[in-house]
């Protein structure tokens, strides 16, 4: 039995080896990935022959910096949804970033202001972590109420408005349209980002206990990893990369805002994971695929608005995307259709 | 509810015959369960008898065979069919609603009320009358929630369903596993109650003793086979024993016989939430089976191991240093490898490649500064890839798509690369087909001839007998006796593990 069906996977991975460079190419960038190459080529093509404004370097470049806040959000969103969980506070923690940054900005300048802004982030991820796991709070609740929470705190401290100016500030200004080697800051931000995460997940061991622990966590534990450890340390990780998220807006708008340009970026986040091949239980998904389709999402809506579209059609096409992505996702995966989906 | 009260009803199955992904379940399997009769259906774990029960219930349909009701052929082919017949099984652990009343526990799916309307005064009335009618009164009461109830309480729900059904045909699948004495002696004359009311009643057990108090008739199976059935009083225990064993021991267990070594893993009065007062050791180089029934508490001894679960009270010893494990890590830490029951649900991940899960327990010992050294990774999956011929089109594929077999090599080959100085393996057979059992046979040989320490729990009799060089038997989560080798008979292992003049004795609380 066991020697019949070997024969044929042998056939199959030796048919593989002769085969053309294409086609193993095709195999190392991943079916998923080149469908959000092509799709992104056709959104691409199909806007710019409606409005050739689409192309000019300016448009590109508003994009770029458009899709570096919830590019950022989608990477570490990536993170936690690897190891098995979900956070859907990152909007309002870039929120409260963004006030408390604007806010000791004038007291203490640039620089402490954003490591201040951080530390902030890094304690909302602490609080929703601890919560997961020592207040057994499954992910999408224990956040889904830090979504709320931290929202509050950023509306409190700032009265609901927005707070401070940091427009005349050098640094802050170099981070909202500086740029090196004729690329915007914005941009490079989330590149070195993107990187860091990547080389993370496929290189370190902390990366590949990420990926055990949200492929099954009993394993993990019973193999020796640490897994109430990592699972705050993932939340601290995105509560620290949403505040960076959170300076930037700052940086972008010249003052803190608690709530406008944060608002709703936990979903576009998780969109943009699904849309990437991220599996939403845990353990399979990489930075790359979550990349292309921030990019899908931020050419969709740049298009959107650029061809006049009315706003309102924006949330019901992240909402379908979401929808749709998750539903290849279930299919794929071959689950019984009955009864509530596991 | 059921305005007219069903005839009594007498079962038979003829040829049963199921397999699971080529494994033979049953093969031409005759059942009866005549009406007025208590029918007990023995076997030692794997011998079919749940299969068979779940085929009664229409959880499963039959490959082969024919199911007779009544003198009338029927297919169930659905559990709500086989009840609709009034066939029912009583489960070990039934389904029990947690926060809503036992009065629509008994009713569920069957509320009363008109027009979608549910008085809770009716029902609770309704249950009361129901409970007095089947002598149940005192003992539940409609009113309490399913979460504050006893697992005999539960088990009472469960029977109350099937009464209430007036189900004619009725399976016990162990019953008395959490019961204690009263509950049983209670559960034991509502069985004979319901014999002499003219139903069918199956019996599924274990323990022997039970067998010669509630049942007329003893069915036997082994192997997914029928054995033979006795009347209950013109047999013996030691009768009942034999039909359950007695088989042959194949080539498979080919075993290099070494001088065991130092200590290597030793417990004293270890005491844990599940078992009590184990002591035991380990030497290197030898293989000790840890045997007994499902629920022995073998499983959670080994968790204890292994750090997963608190040591209460006594010792664990590694080459003699005394320990205590706040975690796995620490367990892994001082050399204790465990290879648990569940593959699936606790040991692989089930969406990585080979490679990655051969490699998670050694990543420390890949990599430098955080930083795993994919070169060395590499090498490690191809070597134990190798070295256990796990049967894979590359290391890259994900586990998911390997059979059962190579599955559980692929859990050996990540403790192998640990390199552990005690190995537990809990049930390191389970569903792997015959040829990759002689495989893992050959690897625990291999690594004890090495001198590793192996712990192996298994259920399965001639693995205990052909594998290992000492037998440690539990019952009911205490050590109830400890054969050697050349001592070991099936008929010792079983006697311990079942019989129950020492759990009489020693196990009250």
């Amino acid at each position: 039995m066991s020697t019949t069906a070997t024969v044929p996977a042998t056939d199959r991975s030796s048919r593989l080896h002769r085969d053309h460079g294409l086609r193993r190419a095709v195999l190392a960038i991943g079916v998923q990935n080149l469908s959000l190459l092509l799709a992104i080529t056709v959104l691409v093509l199909s806007i710019g022959s409606q409005n050739s404004a689409f192309y000019l370097t300016s448009n590109l470049k508003t994009i770029g910096m458009a899709v570096t806040i919830s590019g950022l959000l989608a990477v570490v969103q990536t993170v936690v949804i690897i190891m098995g969980g979900i956070d859907l506070t990152v909007g309002s923690v870039a929120g409260l970033a963004s006030v408390s940054s604007a806010m000791i900005f004038s007291q203490a300048g640039a620089a402490v202001s954003i490591v201040a802004a951080l530390a902030i982030g890094a304690v909302c991820g602490v609080i929703s972590g601890a919560i997961v796991v020592f207040g057994r709070v499954t992910p999408m609740i224990a956040t889904l109420a830090g979504l709320i929470a931290f929202k509050g705190v950023a509306q409190l401290v700032s009265d609901g408005r927005a707070q401070g100016y940091t427009g005349a500030d050098d640094l802050y200004i170099f981070l909202s349209r500086g740029s090196v080697i004729g690329v915007p800051t914005l941009v490079w931000v989330l590149a070195v980002v993107a990187v860091l995460v990547h080389l993370m997940l496929r290189y370190s061991r902390v990366g590949r206990n990420i990926y055990a622990v949200g492929g099954n966590d009993t394993a993990a534990r019973l193999s020796g990893v640490n897994i109430n450890r990592y699972i705050i340390g993932v939340f601290v990780l995105a509560g620290t990369v949403a505040a960076l998220a959170g300076v930037l807006i700052t940086a972008r708008t010249g003052s803190g805002q608690p709530v406008s340009g944060s608002e709703g970026l936990e979903f576009q986040s998780i969109t943009a994971a699904a849309l990437g091949g991220v599996a939403l239980r845990g353990g399979k998904g990489t930075i790359g695929g979550t990349i292309l389709a921030v990019i899908l999402l931020g050419v969709l809506l740049n298009g959107m608005s650029l061809l006049g579209v009315n706003p309102f059609w924006q949330n019901v096409a992240q909402g379908t995307l979401l929808v749709a992505a998750v539903v290849i996702q279930q299919l794929r995966s071959g689950e019984r259709r009955v009864g509530l989906p596991k | 509810m059921s305005p007219t009260p069903r005839p009594s009803a007498s079962l038979y199955a003829r040829g049963i015959t199921k397999s699971f992904a080529g494994v033979r379940a049953l093969v031409d399997v005759d059942l009866d369960l005549p009406a007025g009769q208590v029918t007990a259906l023995m076997g030692e774990n794997g011998a079919g008898k749940s299969t068979l029960l779940k085929i009664l219930s229409g959880d499963y349909r039959p490959d082969a065979g024919r199911i007779e009701l009544d003198g009338h052929p029927h297919a169930f082919a659905s559990p709500l069919e086989s009840r609709a017949m009034g066939v029912r099984v009583i489960a070990q652990e039934p389904e029990i609603v947690p926060y809503v009343s036992v009065a629509e526990n008994i009713y569920l799916g069957v509320l009363p009320g008109r027009f979608g309307r549910v008085s809770q005064r009716q029902l609770t009335a309704q249950a009361e009358r129901d409970l007095a009618r089947f002598g149940f009164t005192g003992l539940l009461d409609p009113r309490s929630r399913g979460v504050d109830l006893s697992p005999a309480q539960r088990q009472m729900v469960e029977i109350m369903r099937a009464l209430v059904d007036d189900a004619q045909v009725i399976c016990f699948d162990e019953p008395t596993s959490s019961l204690s004495e009263t509950e049983t002696a209670v559960l034991f004359a509502l069985i004979a109650r319901l014999r002499d009311e003219g139903r069918a009643i199956g019996y599924v057990s274990h323990r022997l003793r039970e067998i010669f108090q509630v049942a007329d008739v003893v069915t036997v199976l082994r192997d997914g086979r029928l054995i033979g059935s006795r009347l209950v009083a013109e047999t013996s225990e030691t009768e009942v024993v034999r039909m359950m064993v007695g088989r042959d021991l194949s080539a498979m267990y080919d075993r290099t016989r070494t001088q065991p070594g130092d200590v290597a893993l030793e417990l004293v009065g270890v005491t844990t939430e599940d078992v009590r007062d184990v002591s035991l050791t380990v030497r290197r180089g030898e293989v000790v089976a840890l045997a007994g029934l499902v629920g022995a508490g073998r499983t959670e001894l080994a968790l204890a191991i292994s750090g997963d679960r608190p040591i209460l009270s006594g010792e664990l010893r590694v080459d003699g240093v005394p320990r205590r494990f706040r975690s796995p890590a620490d367990a892994i830490a001082a050399g204790i490898a465990l290879a648990p029951e569940e593959r699936k649900a606790d040991a692989l991940i089930m969406v990585r490649s080979v490679r990655d899960n051969i490699s998670l327990a050694a990543l420390r010992q890949l990599s430098r500064l955080g930083i795993v050294n994919r070169a060395l990774e590499h090498d490690m999956a191809r070597r134990y890839i190798d070295q256990l011929r796990i049967r894979t089109p590359s290391m890259g594929q994900i586990v998911q798509n390997l059979s059962g077999g190579n599955q559980q090599k692929v859990v050996l080959a990540r403790w192998l690369a640990r390199q552990p100085e005690v190995l537990v393996l809990d049930e390191p057979t389970r569903g792997v087909d015959v040829g990759a059992k002689a495989e893992i046979y050959a690897i625990i040989d291999d690594l004890a001839a090495k001198g590793a320490a192996v712990l192996v729990i298994s259920s399965e009799l001639p693995e205990v007998l052909g594998l290992a060089d000492r037998i440690v038997v539990m019952q009911n989560g205490r050590v109830t006796g400890e054969l050697d080798r050349a001592e070991a008979t099936e008929e010792r292992i079983l006697t311990l593990a079942i019989a129950d003049h020492l759990s009489a004795e020693g196990a009250r609380p």
